[in-house]
Parts: C-alpha cells; sequence; structure tokens
C-alpha cells in the first residue's frame, strides 16, 4: 500500500504532484514538499539505518538539522554524496537513496554482531583495545579504517557546478521562524538591505509544525502576508534552503544556498550551489531551538521519534508516522504532537514526568479525554526493530526510582520530549559567552556583542508571542544600528503555544540499574550510553573536553545537536558539579556539513591560480614548446624540434648561444622603476655594494640581504637620469622585493623622497646572446651605436630596434656578449619575430628556462632562491667581494659579523663533478664523506643545481657543502636511495674561466 | 615610427573581433577588451597645491582627493589609487602626449611620472547581472549605494590584483589589470558568467 | 575574516592586507657597536600579548599604503587604526600597557 501514514488532507505538501524516488531499490511515492524523511514515513518506513559502532537498527529521530540517525547515500557515481540528512533532503523525481553503515543489506547486516559483543565496545574502547601491542598498530589501523566512517565518497569527478560569491547587507537574518521573519519586516521597511536565511525549503519555522493563530487567523496567513511583504520590498533578499554555516570575525557569516539539490543538481549554467561570504553591518540570529530527546532504555529503537517531529510530520506534511501512539514529556510541549496524533485520529497516551502537570496544551488534551499518566516514566521498550510497546511505571517522588509494576501499552509510535536547547550554535561561533539558565535546563546567550541582536527561541523566549516582539524590535535595534530610521511596528495578538514548567529528568528511572538489559543513549550517532559516560568518570575524567573525546559523544556529523545538554547533565550528576560548573564544548563551523565542492567553487584546474603569459606565449605555444611555472608566470622551458627529445633541445640550445645567438624571452624578470632625489641613499641601503659614483647609463649588479645577512634576491640596476633608476629583479622575487623596499621607506625612512613602481610589465624584454649578437642588433638599429667603446659591457642605450623605441641593456646571465632588448610590452611578439627572421642567417635558436640554468650555470652564476635557501650569506657563495667594507651601515650587515656567520664551516658554494662524465647527480641529493652501508650518515650538504653541459662536455653541479672551499679536490659521495656517485669538490665554475666571452 | 598594426592587445589570440558575431540579445553580461588606452601613473603631494595645479595645467583634469573616486574631462580620466597616488587615463596614443607634458609641468617639483600604458589592459563587464559576476571574485560592497557611477577601487579580483572603476549605470565597470593576467581573467569571467549568458563584444 | 578600516580607503576584506607583525619597532642606529644580544632583540624578540596588540599593516591589493592598528588577541575587535609615525592612541596606548 502506497503512502498509508498520509493523512488525507492538511499538511503544506502539494497533493496534485506527486513524485517517485528509490530507497535501498525499492521505489516510493511522495508528494512535492515532502522531505525524503517525510516521504518514508508517509509509506511507513521508519527503519532507515544502522548505527555507527552497534549497528543497532536505527529510525528517523527528528525532522529538522538535528537528525543524528537518518544519514544517507545520495544518488549514484560523481553525483553521490555521504551522510545526507533524509530529514533536510527535499524529495525529487528519480531521487536515489541508500541506507550507509551496513552490509551486504540493510536488513541482514553482518555488522550487528557487535551488538551481541557490546561488553567489549565499552566507552574509550578504541583507545583501550588498540593500543597494546604497540606493533600491531597497524594491523588494528586496517581493522578500524574499514569499521569507521559513515557514508562512502564519490570516485568519479563532481559534474556539479558550484558558485561562491561575496555579498554584503546591513541586516543579515539567520532563521525564518516567527522571530525572524519579524526581524527582517522591521528591518526591511527601514530601507535597510536586509538578507533573510533559512535552511528549509519553505520559511517559516514553527509556525508550519505547530498550530497557532495571529491577530484571530490561522499562522500561516500572517506568514503568507509577510514573506508577501518582504519580497515587495527591492532592498531584502530572501534565501531559502540556505543554512548559515558559520559565524566568522566582524560580522562574516557564512551561507551554502542549495539552489539545485531539490532538482537533484545543477542544469545548465545553474549552479547546484551557492556558497555566500556574507558581510553584514548587524546580524539577527532568530535560530530558534532544538528539542532533547529523553534518556531511557532502549530508547533508540525506530518508530521513537522527537515529539517535536511527530508534530511537524503530521502537521506540516500530513503524515501520521503510527497507529497508535505514546508520548513520553516532561513539559507542556511535548503535548503538542499529543494532540496532533490525536486529531489525525492516532490513538495516544501521554506518560508525563511531572506529577502535577500544567500548561495550555496540557488542559486541552485532559479536556479532551486523553489517556495521561502524571509522574510516570518510560522503564523500557520493547520490539525487534520497529518498537512494537512501552512499560510505563510509575515514579518516586524524587523521580529517582519506581513504584509499583509496569503496564506495558502496545505501541508502534513513541514521541520524547526532555525540553528545548536553543540553538546557540552561530553566536557561540561569535564568541558569544553561554549562561545556564536553571528554569529552562539550557544554556542560552549570556552577552549580547556588538553587531549582534537575537530574538525568540534562541535567547530561550520559547513562547510564539515573545518570538513575534522580540523579532520586531530586534529587527528595529539593527537597522537603527546600521544607520536607518525603523519605526515602531504594531506587534500582533497571537495565540499559540506559551511555555508551562518542566521536569527534568536527565536519565529516566527503571526497575532494572543503568546499563543492564537495555541501553540508553544519549548520543544516538555515536552509539554513546548514559552508562558510557558514567563509566568515563569512574575510570578518571572530569572534564567535559576530555569526556567528549574518550566517549566520542557530540562527535560526528551532528556534532550533539540532540546529545550535548543531556550528556553534560548526566556528567555533571555524576561528578557531583553544577551544571554551568562542568561547562560546555565550543562550538565550531560548520553548523552542518558543507560539501567542498562548493568551497573550491571554480578553483579547479586552470583557473586553481592565475597562470601570466608573457608577450611571446601564444608563438611558443605554436610552435609546441612546452612550459615551466616561474610563480604564476608561465615561462617556455625548451623548444623541441620535431622528434626531439628535451634533453636533445636543450643541448642544441646551449651550444647555439654560445656559438651563434640563443634568443629568450626574459619578460619576467622584475622591473622597478626607482624615482627621486633619495635613490641612491635607498639603494645603498637594500644592496650589499656601494651605489654613489654609479653614472648615468651604466648598469651594476648587487645583492639584496633580508636582516638576518641571507641572501633574499639579487638583479642588475641601471642609472637612466639624475634621480632616476631601473632595477631589475628575480621572477618570482618581483614582488617582495617592491614591498620589501616599500616597507623601509614607508616604516623607516618616510622622509625619504622616492617614489617606487613596479614597471615589469611595461617592457618586453627579449634576450639576445652569443657571439654573433653584436652582428645581429647592428642589422635592425640605426640610432644605437654598439661598439665597445660607445656602449660597453654593464651599460645602457636607448633608441630604436627592428623600428620599435627600446632600451637596450648590455648586461649578460649566459657569460655571452649579450643583450637585453626592452620595448613596449605590445611590441615584444614584434621584436621577437624582427629577431628570428634577421638571425635566420645565423640559426638564431630560441631558448628556454632550462638552457638559460645551464648557461648560467657554466659560468657558475647563482639562481636565488635554488642554489640559496635563506640561510645562506654573501660569504657561503664566495661572493664577500660584493659586500662593502666602506658603507657604515645596510640592511643585513650587522649580521654578518656575528660569530655564526664568520664560522668557517659554513655551508659553501662549491662544483661538484661526477667520476662518470655523461652521470648527472640528482638536484636534491645530499652529499657524504663517508659512505655507510645505510643512513644514518654525516650530511655535508646537498646539490642545488646539476645538468649536462655540452659546452663543458660534461655533467656540471653546483652544491652547499660544509667547509666546502677548504674540500676542493676532494672526494665525496651523492648518496642516492639506489645508487652512490662519487663527486669531486671543485669551485662552481665550469667554463670561459677568464670570462672574455661577455666581450664577444 | 613603428608600424602600428605591429602591436598587439593582451587578449589578441582570443580573435574578440571573430567571436563578435555571436549573438547579444539576451546575455546578462557582455565582455569586451578595451586596449591601448593611455595610462600615467602619477605621484604626489595631495597638499601641494602647486602639484594639483601643475596637473591641472598639463592634463587638463582635476586629481580626485576623495578615496575611491574619479574625476573627469573628457577624454581624459583621473582615478584615486591612494593618499599620494593617481592614474590618468586618455585614449590610445595620448601617453605620448601626456607625459612630457606632466614631467615639464613639474619641473623640479618631487612628484614622479610613471607610463604604464603597455602594463595593463581593459576588460570593461557590461550587464543587469555585472555586479553579481564581480562579487564572485571580489570581497568589495558593489552595491549602488556603495559602489556608484564614477567609483574607483584597487582590490582583488578572482586572486588577481585589479583596479575597478564604474563607469556607466548599465551598469559597466572597468577592470585594469596587469596585462599578464588578461588571458586567465578572461577565461574567469566568461566561466563565471555563464549562468547569467554571455556575449563577447569589441570596441 | 577581519573587516580593516584601511586609513585611506576605507574598511576592506583582511584578505587584501597583509600583517607586518608588531608596530612601533625601530631598526637601531649604530648597528656596528650594538652587541649580539641587542641585535638579537630587535631581530627577533616581539611581544605576544594577550589582550591589545599594536601591530603594522599593508594594504597589499589597495593603495599600498602601511598603518598601524591596535586589536584585541582576545576578541579581534580592532580599536584603532592610525597613520605611519604618530604614536598610538592614548586610550589603547593605556589598554596596551596593561596588557593582561
Amino acid at each position: 500500500m502506497t503512502q498509508k501514514n498520509r493523512l488525507p488532507e492538511g499538511g503544506r505538501i502539494d497533493r496534485t504532484r506527486p513524485l517517485g524516488f528509490l530507497f535501498n531499490g525499492r521505489r516510493y511515492t511522495g508528494f512535492a514538499g515532502d522531505t525524503l524523511a517525510s516521504a518514508l514515513l508517509a509509506n511507513d518506513v521508519h527503519f532507515v539505518g544502522r548505527s555507527f559502532k552497534y549497528h543497532r537498527k536505527r529510525g528517523i529521530l527528528g525532522s529538522g538539522a538535528e537528525e543524528p540517525n537518518a544519514l544517507v547515500q545520495l544518488e549514484l557515481g560523481g553525483r553521490t554524496e555521504p551522510n545526507a540528512r533524509a530529514t533536510q533532503v527535499d524529495l525529487y523525481e528519480g531521487l536515489i537513496a541508500s541506507s550507509q553503515n551496513c552490509w551486504p543489506t540493510l536488513e541482514a547486516d553482518l555488522g550487528a554482531a557487535n551488538s551481541l559483543l557490546s561488553r567489549i565496545y565499552p566507552a574509550g574502547f578504541y583507545y583501550k583495545t588498540f593500543m597494546w601491542p604497540p606493533s600491531f598498530w597497524m594491523t588494528y589501523e586496517r581493522f578500524i579504517r574499514r569499521a569507521a566512517g559513515l557514508g562512502r565518497p564519490p570516485r568519479e569527478p563532481d559534474p556539479d557546478r558550484y558558485e561562491k560569491a561575496w555579498r554584503h547587507c546591513d541586516v543579515l537574518v539567520v532563521g525564518a521562524g516567527p522571530a525572524g521573519i519579524a526581524a527582517a519586516l522591521a528591518a526591511g521597511r527601514s530601507g535597510a538591505r536586509v538578507i533573510l536565511v533559512d535552511e528549509q525549503a519553505e520559511l517559516g519555522g514553527s509556525l508550519l509544525s505547530r498550530k497557532g493563530a495571529i491577530d484571530g487567523a490561522p499562522a500561516t496567513h500572517w506568514l503568507d502576508t509577510a514573506l508577501g511583504e518582504l519580497r515587495s520590498l527591492p532592498e531584502v533578499m530572501v534565501l531559502p534552503r540556505t543554512t548559515a554555516y558559520g559565524y566568522y570575525d566582524h560580522n562574516m557569516i557564512g551561507l551554502i544556498e542549495r539552489i539545485g539539490d531539490h532538482r537533484g543538481g545543477s542544469n545548465g549554467g545553474v549552479p547546484r550551489q551557492r556558497l555566500w561570504h556574507v558581510r553584514a553591518k548587524q546580524v539577527v540570529l532568530a535560530t530558534g531551538a532544538i528539542e532533547r530527546p529523553l534518556v531511557f532504555s532502549d530508547n533508540d529503537r525506530p518508530g521513537i521519534l522527537l515529539a517535536s517531529a511527530i508534530e511537524t510530520y503530521v502537521n506540516r506534511y500530513a503524515v501520521a508516522a503510527g497507529r497508535r501512539g505514546v508520548i513520553v514529556t516532561g513539559n507542556d510541549t511535548g503535548y503538542g504532537a499529543a494532540l496532533a496524533l490525536a486529531g489525525a485520529g492516532t490513538a495516544v497516551t501521554v506518560v508525563d514526568l511531572r506529577t502535577e502537570p500544567t500548561g495550555p496544551q496540557h488542559e486541552t488534551a485532559r479536556a479532551r479525554g486523553m489517556e495521561i499518566l502524571a509522574g510516570h516514566t518510560v522503564a523500557r521498550t520493547f520490539g525487534n526493530g520497529r518498537v512494537t510497546g512501552v512499560e510505563v511505571m510509575p515514579m518516586t517522588a524524587d523521580g529517582e526510582g519506581v513504584v509499583g509494576s509496569g503496564r506495558r501499552i502496545e505501541c508502534d509510535l513513541v514521541g520524547m520530549s526532555g525540553g528545548w536547547s536553543p540553538t546557540v550554535h552561530l553566536y557561540s561561533q561569535s564568541g558569544g559567552k553561554l549562561r545556564y539558565d536553571e528554569a529552562l535546563a539550557a544554556f542560552v546567550p549570556g552577552n549580547f556583542r556588538s553587531g549582534q541582536h537575537l530574538a525568540g527561541a534562541v535567547r530561550g523566549s520559547f513562547g510564539l508571542g515573545a518570538a513575534l516582539s522580540e523579532g520586531f524590535a530586534a529587527g528595529a535595534a539593527a537597522a537603527e544600528a546600521a544607520g536607518f530610521r525603523a519605526a515602531a511596528a504594531p506587534v500582533p495578538a497571537v495565540e499559540g503555544y506559551e511555555p508551562a514548567p518542566q521536569r527534568m529528568l536527565w536519565v529516566l528511572p527503571s526497575s532494572k540499574p543503568l546499563g543492564h538489559g537495555g541501553k540508553n543513549f544519549v548520543d544516538f550517532q555515536n552509539d554513546v550510553t548514559a552508562a558510557d559516560l558514567k563509566l568515563a568518570v569512574r575510570e578518571g575524567y572530569r572534564s567535559v573536553e576530555h569526556v567528549k573525546r574518550y566517549t566520542t559523544t557530540g562527535m560526528g556529523t551532528d556534532q550533539g545537536k540532540t546529545s550535548n545538554i543531556n550528556a553534560l547533565a548526566i556528567l555533571s550528576e555524576t561528578v557531583g558539579a553544577a551544571i554551568p560548573a562542568v561547562g560546555t564544548t565550543t562550538f565550531r563551523p560548520p553548523y552542518t556539513p558543507v560539501t567542498v565542492g562548493a568551497f573550491a567553487s571554480r578553483d579547479l584546474g586552470d583557473l586553481l591560480d592565475p597562470i601570466r603569459r608573457t608577450p611571446t606565449h601564444g608563438w611558443a605555444e605554436k610552435v609546441g614548446a612546452p612550459f615551466e611555472n616561474v610563480g604564476q608566470w608561465k615561462r617556455t622551458w625548451y623548444f623541441p624540434k620535431a622528434g626531439e627529445t628535451m634533453h636533445a633541445a636543450v643541448n642544441r640550445e646551449v651550444k647555439a648561444a654560445r656559438t651563434s645567438i640563443g634568443i629568450v624571452d626574459a619578460s619576467t624578470l622584475g622591473k622597478i622603476d626607482i624615482q627621486g632625489p633619495d635613490a641612491v641613499k635607498l639603494l645603498n641601503w637594500v644592496y650589499t655594494n656601494a651605489w654613489d659614483n654609479l653614472a648615468i647609463g651604466r648598469s651594476r649588479y648587487g645583492l639584496m640581504l633580508d636582516e638576518n645577512g641571507m641572501v633574499f634576491d639579487d638583479g642588475v640596476t641601471t642609472r637612466i637620469g639624475e634621480n632616476h633608476y631601473h632595477m631589475t629583479t628575480t621572477t618570482s622575487g618581483a614582488p617582495r622585493v617592491l614591498a620589501w623596499m616599500e616597507e623601509w621607506l614607508q616604516c623607516e625612512w618616510p622622509h625619504y623622497r622616492v617614489f617606487l613602481t613596479s614597471v615589469t610589465e611595461q617592457w618586453a624584454t627579449i634576450g639576445v646572446a652569443g657571439p654573433n649578437a653584436r652582428k645581429l642588433i647592428s642589422e635592425l638599429t640605426q640610432d644605437i651605436a654598439l661598439e665597445d667603446e660607445s656602449f660597453p659591457f654593464m651599460s645602457m642605450k636607448e633608441g630604436h630596434v627592428a623600428g620599435i623605441p627600446a632600451r637596450v641593456f648590455r648586461i649578460s646571465f649566459t657569460g655571452e656578449l649579450s643583450y637585453e632588448i626592452n620595448v613596449p610590452t605590445s611590441y615584444g611578439l614584434a621584436l621577437w619575430q624582427a629577431l628570428m627572421t634577421a638571425g635566420e642567417k645565423y640559426e638564431i635558436t630560441p631558448y628556454g628556462t632550462e638552457a638559460m640554468h645551464v648557461l648560467r650555470a657554466e659560468k657558475g652564476y647563482i639562481i636565488v632562491g635554488q642554489d640559496t635557501d635563506g640561510t645562506v650569506t654573501p660569504g657561503d657563495l664566495g661572493m664577500d667581494w660584493i659586500v662593502s667594507k666602506k658603507k657604515p651601515d645596510f640592511l643585513g650587515k650587522r649580521s654578518l659579523a656575528r660569530a655564526d656567520t664568520r664560522r668557517d664551516d659554513r655551508k659553501h658554494l662549491v662544483g661538484l663533478l661526477t667520476q662518470n662524465p655523461s652521470e648527472a647527480i640528482p638536484e636534491g641529493a645530499q652529499i657524504v664523506g663517508e659512505l655507510k652501508p645505510r643512513p644514518p650518515m654525516k650530511m655535508l650538504g646537498h646539490v642545488t643545481s646539476s645538468y649536462y653541459s655540452p659546452n663543458v662536455g660534461r655533467s656540471i653541479a653546483l652544491a652547499l657543502i660544509e667547509g666546502g672551499r677548504a674540500r676542493i679536490g676532494q672526494e665525496l659521495h651523492a648518496a642516492l636511495p639506489d645508487r652512490n656517485i662519487r663527486v669531486t669538490v671543485t669551485e662552481p665554475r665550469f667554463f670561459d674561466l677568464e670570462g672574455t666571452r661577455v666581450n664577444g | 615610427m613603428v608600424e602600428p598594426y605591429l602591436r598587439q592587445s593582451a587578449l589578441v589570440h582570443r580573435g574578440l573581433s571573430r567571436a563578435a558575431a555571436g549573438a547579444m540579445s539576451g546575455a546578462g553580461i557582455v565582455l569586451s577588451e578595451r586596449p591601448f588606452r593611455a595610462m600615467v601613473n602619477l605621484r604626489g603631494e595631495a597638499s601641494d597645491a602647486g602639484f594639483l595645479s601643475a596637473v591641472r595645467a598639463a592634463a587638463g583634469v582635476e586629481l580626485p582627493l576623495q578615496p575611491n573616486t574619479t574625476q573627469r574631462a573628457a577624454p581624459v580620466t583621473a582615478l584615486w589609487l591612494g593618499p599620494d597616488e593617481w592614474l590618468i587615463t586618455a585614449p590610445a596614443g595620448e601617453e605620448r602626449v601626456l607625459v612630457p607634458a606632466l614631467r615639464a609641468s613639474f619641473g623640479e617639483r618631487h612628484a614622479a611620472v610613471i607610463d604604464l600604458t603597455e602594463s595593463r589592459t581593459v576588460i570593461a563587464v557590461s550587464g543587469a547581472h555585472a555586479r553579481d559576476l564581480l562579487a564572485k571574485g571580489c570581497t568589495l560592497d558593489l552595491h549602488p549605494r556603495a559602489f556608484p557611477v564614477g567609483a574607483c577601487a584597487q582590490t582583488g579580483l578572482a586572486r588577481a590584483g585589479a583596479l575597478l572603476h564604474l563607469v556607466d549605470e548599465a551598469p559597466t565597470f572597468e577592470i585594469t589589470i596587469l596585462r599578464s593576467f588578461a588571458d586567465y581573467m578572461w577565461v574567469w569571467l566568461a566561466d563565471a558568467a555563464q549562468e547569467y549568458g554571455v556575449a563577447l563584444r569589441t570596441e | 575574516m577581519l573587516l580593516i578600516p584601511c586609513p585611506f580607503c576605507g574598511p576592506r576584506d583582511e584578505s587584501e592586507f597583509g600583517c607586518g607583525g608588531e608596530a612601533h619597532i625601530a631598526r637601531p642606529t649604530d648597528t656596528d657597536r650594538l652587541s649580539d644580544a641587542d641585535w638579537a632583540a630587535y631581530l627577533f624578540m616581539r611581544k605576544n600579548p594577550k589582550g591589545v596588540h599594536l601591530e603594522r599593516w599593508v594594504h597589499r591589493l589597495g593603495c599600498r599604503r602601511w598603518f598601524n592598528l591596535a586589536r584585541s588577541t582576545v576578541s579581534h575587535e580592532i580599536l584603532a587604526v592610525y597613520k605611519m609615525g604618530d604614536p598610538p592612541p592614548a586610550s589603547v596606548a593605556g589598554q596596551e600597557a596593561r596588557r593582561t
């Protein structure tokens, strides 16, 4: 029979739109407006999953975010999602879901044997069992890994689209129950920019679940009018199906909006979900409250629900989840479920913990002749799976024990209400402190932070009237605080639930001692019982944080939404301390789990990080050159000809630059324009050498140190005018160097008259190197004289190359006769092509970063960040020659005088030659003096650069070696995992030792 | 003078002139490149009346002193970048006039004129969903109350530095970025605009 | 995520800024005569208060200007921003000294 529990009328479902879905392979039908949980209950499916530790049969417990049991695996393939709460999954046509944590099937689960072994699964089971002997840990871990976890992650890429966006507003209202809607109305009417969010598909919160009247009409009439008004206000954004999952500093709230989930995913360009980072001037929290279960023997059978959930299923979804109901309650709200069931034709007995029950709903129930057992407890439950009955007993006056004999009531549905806990998660995440309210037996917000307002049940104000009046007040106050004028709004008259005194019994008494005969569950998701908590205390745990981790109570995907207060109260009773003295655990985001895809959004693949392209990028792409990442830049790695290996291509490029002409795109080099009368003072501070006597048009190499005396960048700086310099930096160091100099200028020397501007991208830089470089360029320029006398090494000329305005620098990173031609970036490719065409007769050869590295290593030129690592001084590099002895001070100078930086046995940059000239040592290889059969061996240092050099005719390497300069000539070993390589220490230079080639 | 056809915009490889034929109706976002705009960076003292009048004389525009605002004297626009920094923009090629004129106008004054025309390009984002699109990669409040026409801001967009300028009510945002980021930014914007429908246009 | 009031550009998201650590660290002059210990103190020794902390920040993605900021390390509340070279406002200077 289909939907046997669906009531013939009522509810907010759309009966004209039946929806088919599959659960555990069986086909069911529900209606639009259902959740998966309400649709399953409509079909009388209570048993939906197995518990985590004991694999006990579990049913739907709640009706919203608090659900600990009904976790399902949604959908298949790349769309599959574990741990979806059936109570928060909106039903759609074709939905596929299955139970988790059971194998091979829900009905015949092998793990259920764990339940029989429960004596060996006590609190702290994992800690106790798997710690000894230590060598068995690896074996244990395999077992734990298989048993742990609930659902399965997808194994295929997620086909859905996710978006994320930032949003600002004057007032963000979280929760669209009566309090939140009233707040949004009050704030929205002022003209403020308002965002109202609610995690449910339909706005209204408790108004959708409870019967009530506002201004003499059903509450839903007020709701419809209010929502209509909100939607008419242009600056009010209403987001249903949106969870505020995290409350961060300065009123930054994370929202996750489920746009396409109820349609089964994204649809064309419309994303599945959108993650919002909302920055709100003011926040109104109207997050409501969560009902607590009662702790009694075998309180976890399918068919035992929170009373409020039963009420919600009847009133909102038109589902009476059973034929014969028992409601166990210590307060008046439990009667709401009893009245709802009775109205639906289900026979109900109320077991009231209170000896003298009061309250408006209790009065109504009594007037209708409902059976009410005051001062009674549920001693145990019956059933093999679905609950089939309960045993009720009168209690002693103090509620500690039972009297008389038990009476069995046959039933298939049990509702329980242990009172309400304000949903303080977001409030606590924001740094708010909690206060324990004895009358409510609940933690309520204890202080009010600026920019934050609270209204309704989250404050412990559980009545409908209070929700509305506090909501209007909070919305108006928030709008005023954001700078708007909020007119006083009349608070409507209400007729509905109002609170009445409750009785709290944290563990219901029974005829048997705790832990005998049945299990009194506190945390359903983690299978933690009252006996487990008491055992933890007996074993010496006192701190709530320790008890949480030892017993696992409050962990898992629900983070203890239904169990925290019960666990805390049991802990407090057991240790004999008041609840506030025991304290609470910390609430952290997210409130409910958020799909990782939403955080990633489009930060995937090529959009994971910006990609920077040089002017010749497209040309290199067309000729099939691969690229190398240098920071965010893509630089051409090498230019293979058809069928050529990387090794062959790099050898060819390296040879060409030394025999005719090589050409390289060096546009990524950092360039900083330095202007002002104090420019030279700045240079003297940041470089180790002196800059006072550099002539206009001349260039100089410089090394920069941090204040620890360690090399952090290098480059060539050219004086291009009286008070005007053009600095170059390493590619990846460019932003760092500019920021470094700005920091010193602004924080330490604000009186210096210097302006710094990055001009890295103003100029395309094409390097032309090799014996024929001068000949080639002379063919392309009329206004630049290239002879040594007028244009010597380390100088700059302005003019035109290939008709393009250019600054030509005669500097060299290869040791060859070499020019770096800078032209306006948009002409970079034109220059490249002009050089390639004119250079054909010289067999001009484009080279990439790999050949560039080989060429400079042949000459022993360092690359900062490759041959240095932040622990290397100029002395370590053998570059004392560039450190001024005369300058009174420069950045890092004092650190070079420390005893440690003057040691002789620091690591020095040296060369290494392998015994076998064709073998190159892997970069990063550790160098040892004395080889041993296995580690540990004393490591002397490591290889920083290593290549095959066709110009030297053998492999070459640079390394940082302890006391390296004193070891020149020594034999050492590169110790590799699979072999050892014998090496000889040399000077860190391998080619053109006289340095004459730079003159052509 | 160099042949102008040799000059290439940062997005030339995207073939925008051919893509422009695509349908524009119904698109919530229109993307285009506005290349080669003259951009001259100015540094100087806002409190120095002589500096301000020197700029007025050379560029014909008042420097905005209010943070995050612009001043326009067609065809020149001055954008506020910081307490002592501005960007002067003008039609393509004008940098060749503006740079020497400003330098001459400042004389010995401690101020700096830096031509950044080649460093940057401009991507225009226009259409009903332009604010929603930028909000996907930018933390700024772009609501008309907070960011009216004429406002500008240096900020981050899609993890790249960007200068935003709202130029009309369409709304049209001009996004000035470093040239090397242009292709990445273009792909990012086109992908993020997918849910609104996107059209490409040449200027 | 903090919302930091840049003294030049107005309130901006923390992601636009860089934090330079403790403010008001002046570089010693005549470093040649400084003992190793005094130099090390300048380089490495910093306050780590539970309470008001004076820091310097740079508006990296905005105006690129450095400025000072007084922040509670407990609540992350920003109590004041003030320009480089200015002393801390009297209100926060007192709190900073107390440093609970």
